[in-house]
Order: C-alpha cells, then sequence, then structure tokens
C-alpha cells in the first residue's frame, strides 16, 4: 500500500497532448531557423557566382550586353546619406523632446500615437504619398531627393524610439548631478545625456541604413529606376536614381534571375552585416 | 544702469544674472528646435492623411462611391472602363486572414520555445535568426517566392486540379503563393513581440502553477500564455499590419488578375494592384488605384487605433 502511493507519486504522469505540444514548439522554432538558413544557403549558393568585378563595377550596357550594379550602388548611397542627414537630426531632437523635456499629458500622447502610425503605415503608402505630395505638389519629380525625403518620414519613428530608449537608459542620477552643480539644461543633454546615449544613437541610425538599403515601394515611385553615374555630386540629387532593391525588381520583373540573385545576395549580406553590428552595439550598452 | 553705483556683491550678481540671460535664450531656441522635431511626426501624419483623402475621393466622386467599392469588375483600360475593387479589398483581408492563420501558431510555438524552454545558449542562436529574417527585403522573399513557392505550388496544383478543364491554370501564382510567402514575412514580427510578453510574465505564476501539479507544458498553455495575452494580440495586430501592407513580396507571386480570392486563383491584392499598375494609369484609372490606396490607409489606420486604444488599456489595466 505504502510501497504504490509512494511510487505513483514519484512516477511521472506522462501526458500524450504534453509529449504532442512540446514536439509542435520543437517543430515550430525549427522551422523559422531552417526558413532562414535555406534563405541564406539558397541565396548564397545562387548568388556569388553572378558577383564578378562587371557586376560591380559597370552600368548596365546594350551594346556590350553586360549588365552591373554600381549606378545602383551609388544611388542607394546616396538615399542612405540624405535621408539620415534629414532624420537623424529631427529623429534625436524628437525623441529628445519626448524624454526630458515633455511633462506626460495630452501632447506627449499625440505625438506618440503618431509616431506609432507612422511606424504601421505600409511603404507602399509611403511611397503613394510621397509620389504627390514631394513629386507634385513640391516639383522634385522623380529624383533622389523626393525619395530621400519620403525615406525620412519612414525611418523617422525607428530613430525617435531607438534614441528614446537610449535616453531612457540614463540614469536619473546623472541628470540630478548635473543640474544639482548648476547645469542648464542644454548644456546637461549636450555634455552628460547624449554622450551616454551615443551608442543608442548610433544603433538607431544603423537600423535606419537597413530600413532604407531594403526598402522598395516606397522608391519605385518616388526616386524612380535610374541607373546612370552621377555627372556632378549635387546634380544627382534632382535625377532619377533606383536603389539596389529597386534595380532587384526591375530585374525580376524583366526574368532576369541571374541577376536578381547577385543583388540579393549582396543584400542578404549586408542584412546580416547590420544585424551583427546592432548586437555588437546593444551588448555594449547594457555594459 | 545702476550698475556704477551698486555696491561689487550686487555687480557680481548682475553679472550672473546677465550670463544667465544669454544662456537662457540659447535654452529657449533648443527647447522649440526640439519641439518642432516632435512635431514633425504630427505634422506627417497630418500631411498624410489629408493628402491620401485628397487624391482618393475624387475617383469615388466620379465613378460612384457603390460601383467602386461594390463593384466585381475591374476593367480600367476597356473602352467602357469597370471600376470595381470588391475583389481586391476581399482578396487582402482573406490573404491577410489566412497568412495570420498560418503564421501566427508557427510564431507563437517559436516565441513559447525561445522564452520557456530553450536554454539560454540555444535561444542566443535561434533569436537572432528569427532578428534576420525580419531585416532580408521583400524583394528577396519576392524572389524566392516565384522561384521555389511558385514551382511547387503549381505541381500541386497540377495534382488537384488534372481532371478538372474549368479550373484556369496559374502556374502556381495564387492566393496560397502569396499567403505563403506573407506568413513567412509576419513570422519575425509576431515571434518577437510575444516573447517579450512572454517574458515579461511574473515567474511566480509559472512557479505556483508548477507547485500545483501542472507540467511544464499545463504551465505553459494554460497560464503563461494567458497571462501574456495582450501582448500576443499586440503581435498578431502588428502582423495583420504587416500582412496587409506587404507589396513587393507578393506582387510576382500572386497571379495580379482580379479573381474571387480562392484558393488557387490568380489574386491581386490592394497594394500589387498599385504597384503593377500605377506606371501605366492615367485619368480615372489613375485617381482609382489613388482610392485603393485610400482603403489600405484606412484599414492600416483603424488597426492603429486598435492597437493604441484597445490593446494598449488592456495592457495597462494588467499591470
Amino acid at each position: 500500500m505504502t510501497n504504490q502511493t509512494a511510487s505513483s507519486l514519484t512516477k511521472k504522469k506522462t501526458r500524450v497532448s504534453d509529449y504532442v505540444l512540446l514536439a509542435l514548439i520543437y517543430f515550430s522554432a525549427f522551422l523559422a531557423v531552417a526558413i532562414l538558413v535555406g534563405i541564406i544557403i539558397y541565396v548564397a549558393y545562387k548568388g556569388i557566382p553572378s558577383i564578378n568585378w562587371t557586376f560591380l563595377s559597370s552600368i548596365p550596357s546594350y551594346i556590350n550586353k553586360t549588365f552591373g550594379i554600381l549606378g545602383n550602388l551609388i544611388n542607394t548611397l546616396y538615399i542612405v546619406v540624405i535621408t539620415l542627414l534629414i532624420a537623424t537630426p529631427v529623429g534625436i531632437g524628437a525623441a529628445i523632446y519626448l524624454t526630458e523635456y515633455a511633462k506626460p499629458g495630452k501632447v506627449v500622447r499625440v505625438i506618440e500615437f503618431t509616431t506609432e502610425t507612422l511606424a504601421g503605415i505600409p511603404s507602399i503608402i509611403y511611397g503613394l504619398f510621397g509620389m504627390v505630395f514631394f513629386g507634385v505638389s513640391l516639383k522634385l519629380g522623380f529624383s533622389i531627393l523626393c525619395g530621400s525625403l519620403t525615406l525620412t518620414l519612414m525611418v523617422l519613428p525607428t530613430i525617435v524610439r531607438t534614441t528614446q530608449e537610449a535616453l531612457k537608459a540614463v540614469p536619473e542620477s546623472y541628470r540630478q548631478g548635473a543640474m544639482g552643480i548648476g547645469a542648464t539644461k542644454w548644456y546637461m543633454i549636450r555634455t552628460i545625456i547624449l554622450p551616454c546615449a551615443l551608442p543608442g544613437i548610433v544603433t538607431a541610425v544603423i537600423l535606419s541604413i537597413g530600413r532604407i538599403v531594403g526598402e522598395s515601394a516606397a522608391l519605385i515611385f518616388t526616386a524612380g529606376s535610374g541607373y546612370l553615374l552621377p555627372t556632378g555630386i549635387f546634380e544627382h540629387i534632382f535625377k532619377t536614381g533606383g536603389t539596389l532593391t529597386v534595380q532587384m525588381y526591375l530585374s525580376m520583373s524583366n526574368g532576369k534571375t541571374e541577376q536578381c540573385f547577385g543583388i540579393a545576395f549582396l543584400l542578404v549580406a549586408f542584412v546580416f552585416l547590420i544585424n551583427c553590428l546592432t548586437k555588437f552595439l546593444t551588448s555594449k550598452m547594457k555594459k | 544702469m545702476e550698475a556704477v553705483s551698486t555696491p561689487v556683491k550686487d555687480r557680481a550678481e548682475s553679472s550672473i544674472r546677465s550670463h544667465r540671460k544669454s544662456k537662457s535664450i540659447i535654452e529657449h531656441v533648443m527647447y522649440i528646435i526640439f519641439v518642432v522635431c516632435a512635431f514633425c511626426a504630427v505634422i506627417a501624419v497630418g500631411a498624410i492623411t489629408i493628402y491620401m483623402v485628397i487624391s482618393g475621393v475624387p475617383a469615388l466622386k466620379t465613378v460612384g462611391i457603390a460601383e467602386i467599392l461594390f463593384g466585381t469588375e475591374w476593367l480600367p483600360t476597356a473602352e467602357n472602363p469597370q471600376y470595381g475593387i470588391l475583389f481586391i479589398v476581399l482578396t487582402s483581408i482573406v490573404g491577410t486572414s489566412l497568412a495570420i492563420l498560418i503564421g501566427v501558431p508557427i510564431a507563437l510555438l517559436a516565441a513559447v520555445f525561445l522564452s520557456e524552454i530553450a536554454s539560454p545558449k540555444v535561444a542566443a542562436v535561434v533569436k537572432p535568426a528569427v532578428e534576420l529574417l525580419a531585416g532580408i527585403p521583400s524583394v528577396v522573399y519576392g524572389l524566392l517566392g516565384i522561384l521555389i513557392l511558385k514551382p511547387l505550388i503549381y505541381k500541386l496544383e497540377l495534382f488537384i486540379f488534372q481532371d478538372d478543364p474549368t479550373h484556369q491554370m496559374t502556374g502556381g501564382a495564387n492566393l496560397i503563393s502569396a499567403v505563403l510567402v506573407l506568413a513567412i514575412m509576419i513570422l519575425p514580427t509576431v515571434v518577437n513581440v510575444s516573447e517579450t510578453s512572454l517574458r515579461a510574465v511574473p515567474q511566480d505564476y509559472r512557479s505556483s502553477s508548477l507547485a500545483l501539479g501542472a507540467s511544464k507544458i499545463q504551465t505553459i498553455f494554460k497560464v503563461t500564455i494567458p497571462a501574456a495575452k495582450s501582448g500576443i494580440a499586440t503581435a498578431i495586430v502588428l502582423g495583420v499590419g504587416r500582412a496587409i501592407g506587404e507589396a513587393m513580396a507578393i506582387v510576382m507571386v500572386a497571379g495580379n488578375s482580379v479573381n474571387l480570392p480562392a484558393p488557387f486563383n490568380s489574386v491581386r491584392f490592394l497594394t500589387t494592384a498599385i504597384v503593377s499598375e500605377m506606371s501605366y494609369s492615367e485619368g480615372t484609372h489613375r485617381q482609382v488605384l489613388f482610392t485603393i490606396g485610400l482603403v489600405l490607409f484606412v484599414f492600416i489606420i483603424i488597426i492603429n487605433i486598435i492597437l493604441n486604444t484597445v490593446l494598449k488599456k488592456g495592457g495597462e489595466q494588467r499591470d
């Protein structure tokens, strides 16, 4: 009798449903990883062979029947730089206002709601808006500047939110200490808060670069699909310029898969690099 | 003014004050700059809303609200053009729902794996992998959809409809292909947000449940997941937002003809209609494309309002 109860207490009751669910959990996690690994291997396997010097250093030529992405690379660089030049200061400013100045209330709620709304708007809507507002109303047409302005709105929430997190992570005692010895608010922000939050701000910028490089739907109607090399550094801003992703979409529509895979490999490799960088910075910030 | 006659002490004070004044101008200017920056988001959302309405409404007037929203014929370039977008709207709704039905269970279980089951070392490998999935550009998903998924679905289609002469073959470019691509694309969003909310469930809940004799799996499904339900709901709504707004990944795999959203029909989503026709559209056709954009925008705003009112409040109550 005693033996029996003892064994029933120590013996684990096995439930079939537990094992089934556990198997499903493992399967789901495995699936997520397998999809990623599959994508990376497939893209690398198909993409690496099409990457060579001509591919990287020339523009599409119908006479020589060669294909290259140099023009698109430069356009991507242009769009990244211009977008960040506008979006970073604005985003950091907004984050500083929200964390350092604003008192909780209606105004902050409205700003946070709209920032979240901006983050939720799909890129195709940005594309349409950019086309009619920057393209038609401001007469920028299909140009790199038009695309950059559109993307500025798109990456703004990323920068605001990430910077806000970084600012919130600066210990309150730093602020009190600075104020206590007579620093004014802006002086405190400039000399203490911002340097402390720098890794977070850099993370925000890197995340934004990732988004800009991967964007296509918002650019196809705003920056267009030009692939020519710039004739002048500043002139190029007002010319049409397709980024790597836009070029990839066009090649895809024309059925040129080997070009697509070349670009896809570069994009995936770039995204991988960006993820590693942000991981590194976040871990540095936590220390 | 009185500085000449005032004693030294006062002079020192005034110099501090005047110094302060120049400082306070900088302070003031910086404050204004920050406020302006903060209101950029508000202005942007306002401008986007106004422009979407201004460019989307004219077509509703010229063609008629009922004809656009409830018409099923989409022949914008015909001699007698028809601009019914009902099937397009339905496709987006059905496609998004199916993608959620497929993607969310997998994502939720993967999140459970990350927060409840995996050892820190395993989680340190799986989590970055999921995050990397989120960063891969949508055109890359589209490319893989065309080259991997489409042929597979085509084989399935041939197998199912081999004896059915009424079925129009889509070559694998149909609703199912698009739904599968979308399901994969929402995975990272749903996994990340659900995992965060699962991790936020207090450890006491788990310990109490285990102490009462529940197994680990029972604890997960009967205690932890219900406790994290508002976070999981947020994850699902974010997933809906991502799926309904995705364009470039599905434009090549959805088939792109306007049909009733049945699994093996070639279909057109709100987003893909805009992408594939904007470049050659003009006149009323273009206006109707903007109306499609407006419909999509309305969906997104509804999703955002749900996120910000219903779900946020639910989350706050629990805290």
